[in-house]
């Protein structure tokens, strides 16, 4: 009797062509992107999205042309840190059109696609049961869509801004076609940066092309004199060697900068001047540095 | 998933899909080349949203790809694309009723089932107020 691999096809269910069209349209929307960057933490809170909204701005105001896919399905913030949220996705010709951000900075979220501001990410599901079983699934395609069907056009980067979880790498790399480098932010806390080692062993098994580290909040910035503080101990330090990868940037923390987050008001413009905003535009230098495009 | 016939030792083919009018579970009906005998898979709920959660349809599609469709489809609340000439037309508009229009033009749109606000759709919600 024959068995699985003795037969040929898939018996015409057209699950596998399906699949692999999908997958085509991925990869001809990608052609038009020149890099394409993950930026991950594994541990939740370290400021991830931050750092991503304010790299893309950093880019762009070195005069690259920069998309953002806010990768977090379920806690989609990167709209009101690009200041645009409440914008609705429009359709064009080519696909959706991103919302435009400040500094043309480009953006695709399911944050775009939900009718109120508080509105949780809820799958509309025969079997709302057990949704372990398929939610996974339906991420995937969800982020396949946002990737694929976004018509990003040309670009110089395309930041992907992953949602917390060692695995979540690993997710993006089964619907992107390539990806161009992997970024890992962290704090100087040995708890984050334990998550943030796995999430790095995990990066690596998948022989993703890790860039470097992001230290967030590496020292506090005293409003009134501008000293220069420590903000964790120092055997918390985040050291690139420990984890094997090179820092790119050390970012002091700033209340300044929390708050044109919230105000979906790039930081790297609204306080040029500040530690912060300039160890921004030099992770931005350093990035583009690289020649990690294809 | 593939079938064999047992008694030909030959792969099944498919011949089609259906859902009954619950929708929630999957019928796809396979058929031997050589006997001719049919069999149905009768695929459970979850199977059957875990298949959906893929982003495709047993058997193929016919129809063309649209953008974001799987994710508008599935979400419970989602908000309605409007085209690049629908909005360029809404923000003809002027600024302090535009929420309103929009609203209205929704409304209409998902009364319909309309998956995207287009100029036609406009055109409908004004023939319907009277403009």
């Amino acid at each position: 009797m024959k068995t699985y691999h003795d037969i040929a096809g898939d018996g015409g269910s057209d699950i596998a062509g399906q699949v692999a069209r999908r997958e085509g349209r991925a990869r001809a929307r990608m052609a038009s992107v020149a890099r394409t960057l993950a930026v991950m933490s594994g541990k939740g809170g370290v400021g991830k999205s931050a750092i991503t909204a304010n790299l893309a701005a950093a880019l762009a105001m070195q005069g690259q042309r920069v998309g953002v896919l806010d990768a977090d399905l379920n806690g989609p913030c990167m709209a009101r840190m690009l200041g645009v949220q409440g914008r609705a996705l429009a359709l064009g010709a080519d696909g959706v059109e991103p919302a435009l951000g400040s500094l043309g900075v480009k953006l695709a979220s399911m944050d775009l696609l939900l009718p109120r501001t508080a509105a949780p990410v809820e799958w509309a599901a025969p079997a709302p049961a057990h949704p372990h079983a398929w939610r996974g699934a339906i991420e995937a395609t969800a982020l396949g869509e946002f990737l694929a069907d976004t018509a990003w056009g040309e670009l110089d980067f395309l930041l992907v801004d992953l949602p917390p979880g060692p695995e979540r790498l690993a997710g993006l790399h089964g619907v992107l076609p390539q990806c161009d480098g992997v970024i890992a932010v962290t704090i100087p806390s040995q708890v984050a940066q334990l998550t943030v080692q796995r999430s790095i062993v995990s990066a690596r098994r998948l022989k993703a092309r890790l860039i470097g580290l992001v230290e967030n909040m590496c020292a506090y910035l005293c409003p009134c004199c501008g000293a220069v503080q420590p903000l964790f101990t120092a055997e918390a330090e985040v050291k690139g060697g420990t984890l094997g990868l090179p820092v790119l940037a050390r970012i002091p923390f700033d209340p300044q900068l929390a708050r044109c987050c919230d105000q979906g008001v790039p930081y790297v413009v609204a306080h040029q001047a500040a530690p912060a905003a300039k160890a921004f535009m030099e992770l931005a230098a350093r990035v583009s540095a690289r020649g990690d495009s294809r | 998933m593939k079938f064999l016939c047992v008694a030909c030792d030959e792969a099944m083919q498919f011949v089609e899909a259906g859902e009954p009018p619950r929708g929630d579970t999957l019928t796809a009906v396979f058929g031997c080349p050589r006997c001719g005998r049919r069999i149905a898979l009768l695929a459970n709920p979850w199977e059957t949203q875990l298949v959906r959660s893929m982003g495709v349809a047993t058997g193929g599609r016919a129809a063309p790809h649209e953008p974001l469709e799987r994710v508008r489809e599935s979400l419970a609340e989602c908000r309605l694309l409007w085209t690049e000439e629908a909005e360029r037309r809404l923000e003809r508009v002027p600024e302090f009723v535009r929420p309103i229009v929009r609203e209205s033009v929704e409304r209409h749109a998902r009364e319909r089932g309309c998956r995207e606000v287009t100029c036609e759709v406009m055109d409908e919600v004004r023939s319907k107020m009277g403009m």
